[in-house]
């Protein structure tokens, strides 16, 4: 392939398949659009040179005609396509189950999944999606989009601006809509030329040759679509950036303070009071009576603190910046941060108060204590010389495998104990176990038992704190795209060519959709002339 | 000749320009990638330097009333994070009991940090293991955020340097734990 000086004179870059002026096909490169088996015309791209080709290759070159392959870019979606499916299979590194014997990768999928578990490891699926390949892979379809958009845009910029009204006859003719018409006066063509003018056609005109246009912005439209896909790709990966993004999620007990996670101990919040509120309207109580409890409120009261701590650990210095309530839907801001109202649980307990009574007549009472589940102290002494040792407490007791009493989780959802009582001058205690529901005298010949008398409870606050700083990125870069679609969708271009050739009249027109209305274009601006209504050539394609 | 002139500068300007567009997207992707590795590097990984915390040790077994990493400097430590709770922790935890003294005397602390909520019930624990290495109680958890500890139990092995030579999530066994405790030796 070499430059081809066109017959009209033009000179066509390499690979051009239809000259940019005059549109005559180029002998040699009609392969590459498919002209060659086609009685019609290819008119993609306007028949202009995409994959520029030059003969010094340099190594910039050869990477540009690489991604300039529409080809490449759809086989780097495939592959993405298949990556991401691939990382579906089995968990991803962070969800692997909490219980599992070995929570290191390195074993985990081996152990549970057996070879393909290993093979799935080795090959890096356990961290996909943030892993150094994926992300390039994604990177690489974004190069694909801009250097294919640019590699079209502007060749196809550059043919539409530099089209001549004359165009070679075999051009016109194999247009999906041509006619030949004879004894076509001048008044004739000035007629039709003003019709096409009033019906906002642009009119360009060189001896005699028309060319009527209109909608080449239409054109624009993909490449306008391309640049909104880029900017959200470029909003993603600011996305992943600290400077873009921050997301951590807190419980917080009702009375307690918690160090915000992923602020290098910055700030802590404080979990003043949590509210969860219930429809009690008189007017739903027939609905509410059917629906059960529904909720209308979750909110929290918090103090936010900035903290000054000499070392991670350390006793920090906090200092109040934020005292609110956060609702959900109604989220609080605090310098960069936004806290949400993202969940709850209700009734943890956080005192209990125990009576010692004696064990055949409860109503003999020897005096109480209080325990606070959340700091208890080792042994309770009461005024009358009783003396109460906690010998065990389990915050969440369960039974485990072996029938061993043991502790679930940290938290007191379902606190119980072994206490050690001591009566007064006696130095051999009594054992008994108490829980929720339950007291057990162990050896069956205690005199004195344990019932619990009163208890607090108190709820806990999830709080999620973020900020994303990468959304009116996206914003921007949906807007654009919706732009660039409506731009291509809404409107067409359409071309209208009326060229005298040795005697006749030859009209060709073509448009990128909507051929009936260019066909109702044209015969409302040939009405009443001798110029013969363009017929429609694609069935020519099909039967040949 | 003046067109050969123009069709070089032509084919000059194109290479800059390609070059120029090939330089800016490669430049963002290597942004992309490095700031995502950024990212990471607040999960501290073999080979970083141990960040430094100090917290209160409430094992009475042991004379140390607070425990500061950076003063164990020059010993191998054996950062632990485990809570009573935990069925594995527990498991592990004679194990840690039967090297600790013969390896103190090697020159390396076990530090086993608590992620309990009450004190008392490290204490019984205490007692029922007959611990004696420091216990340092993370109330707030601030300690476990600083070192991105997922589940527990999660135990980061520290050269004398103060590097993370080894992270070890999950339980460990005797001869693991023995294995690793003989890489952070002074």
């Amino acid at each position: 392939m070499k430059e081809i000086k066109c017959e009209c004179g033009h000179v066509n870059p390499i690979g051009t398949v239809l000259c940019e002026s005059c549109g005559k096909p180029i002998e040699g490169n009609q392969h590459i659009d498919g002209n060659d088996k086609k009685r019609l015309l290819n008119m993609r791209y306007d028949g202009t040179a995409r994959r520029s080709q030059t003969f010094n290759k340099t190594f910039i070159d050869k990477v540009w005609a690489f991604f300039s392959s529409v080809k490449v870019g759809v086989w780097l979606i495939v592959l993405a396509l298949i990556a991401s499916i691939l990382g579906t299979i089995f968990p991803q590194e962070q969800y692997i189950p909490i219980n599992a014997p070995n929570r290191d990768p390195a074993v985990f999928y081996e152990a549970q999944y057996g070879i393909f578990g290993l093979i799935y490891y080795q090959l890096g699926f356990h961290n996909l999606y943030s892993s150094v390949w994926y992300m390039i892979l994604i990177a690489l379809i974004g190069v694909s989009l801009v250097i294919c958009s640019l590699d079209r845009f502007l060749p196809l910029y550059k043919a539409l601006k530099i089209q001549k009204p004359k165009k070679h006859k075999t051009f016109l003719s194999r247009q999906r809509l041509y006619s030949e018409s004879e004894n076509v006066t001048d008044e004739e063509l000035k007629l039709v030329k003003e019709r096409l003018a009033k019906m906002r056609y642009d009119i360009t005109e060189e001896n005699g040759n028309l060319l009527a246009e209109k909608g080449r912005f239409s054109r624009w439209g993909p490449y306008v679509n391309h640049i909104g896909l880029i900017i959200i790709l470029i909003a993603a990966i600011l996305r992943m950036t600290p400077i873009f993004y921050f997301e951590e999620y807190v419980w917080v007990r009702e009375g307690e303070t918690t160090v915000i996670p992923g602020t290098d101990g910055e700030y802590y919040i404080e979990n003043i009071d949590f509210i969860f509120d219930v429809h009690d309207d008189e007017k739903f109580a027939e609905a509410l009576e059917k629906e059960g409890m529904v909720p209308s409120n979750y909110q929290t009261d918090l103090i936010v603190y900035r903290a000054d701590t000499p070392l991670p650990g350390a006793e920090p210095e906090l200092k109040p910046i934020l005292e609110d309530s956060v609702q959900m839907n109604k989220p609080l801001e605090f310098d960069k941060f936004t806290i949400y109202q993202s969940g709850y649980q209700l009734n943890e307990f956080s005192s209990m108060t125990f009576a010692i009574q004696e064990k055949d007549n409860e109503e003999n009472d020897f005096g109480s204590f209080t325990i606070d589940l959340t700091n208890p102290e080792s042994e309770y002494e009461l005024d009358n010389g009783f003396r109460v040792v906690i010998d065990q407490y389990y915050p969440d007791y369960y039974l485990d495998e072996n029938g061993v009493p043991a502790s679930e989780t940290n938290y007191p959802r379902n606190p119980a104990f072994v206490f050690l009582v001591y009566p007064p001058d006696e130095n051999a205690p009594e054992i008994s176990f108490v829980g929720i529901g339950r007291n057990v005298d162990a050896t069956g010949e205690n005199n004195y038992k344990l019932g619990i008398q009163d208890f607090d409870m108190r709820d806990v606050s999830g709080l999620s704190v973020k900020y994303d700083r990468s959304l009116p990125f996206f914003g921007i870069g949906a807007a654009i795209f919706m732009i660039g679609v409506i731009q291509g969708m809404y409107w067409q271009h359409r071309r209208i060519w009326i060229n005298p050739n040795n005697g006749k009249v030859l009209l060709a027109a073509h448009t990128n959709k909507n051929w009936f209305g260019i066909k109702k274009e044209i015969e409302i601006a040939i009405k009443d002339t001798n110029i013969t209504m363009v017929e429609d050539q694609q069935e020519l394609d099909k039967s040949s | 000749m003046d067109k050969a002139e123009a069709k070089k500068r032509k084919k000059r300007n194109r290479l800059i320009y390609r070059s120029i567009i090939l330089a800016v997207m490669v430049g963002a992707i290597i942004f992309a990638v490095v700031s995502n590795l950024q990212e990471d590097k607040t999960i501290y990984r073999v080979g970083d330097q141990a960040p430094d915390f100090q917290l209160k040790q409430i094992n009475k077994n042991n004379d140390q009333e607070t425990i500061t990493l950076s003063e164990l400097r020059g010993k191998g430590v054996m950062l632990n994070f485990w809570g009573t709770w935990c069925k594995p922790c527990e498991k592990e935890m004679p194990y840690m009991q039967e090297l600790y003294p013969e390896y103190k005397e090697k020159g390396i602390e076990i530090v086993a940090v608590s992620l309990d909520n009450t004190e008392l019930v490290v204490d019984r624990f205490i007692d029922k293991y007959g611990l004696t290495f420091p216990i340092p109680h993370d109330k707030t958890e601030e300690v476990r955020d600083l070192y991105k500890v997922g589940p527990i139990p999660s135990t980061f092995f520290i050269s004398p340097e103060g590097e993370i030579v080894e992270i070890v999530n999950g339980a460990l066994s005797l001869e693991k734990l023995e294995g690793s405790l003989n890489k952070i030796l002074p």
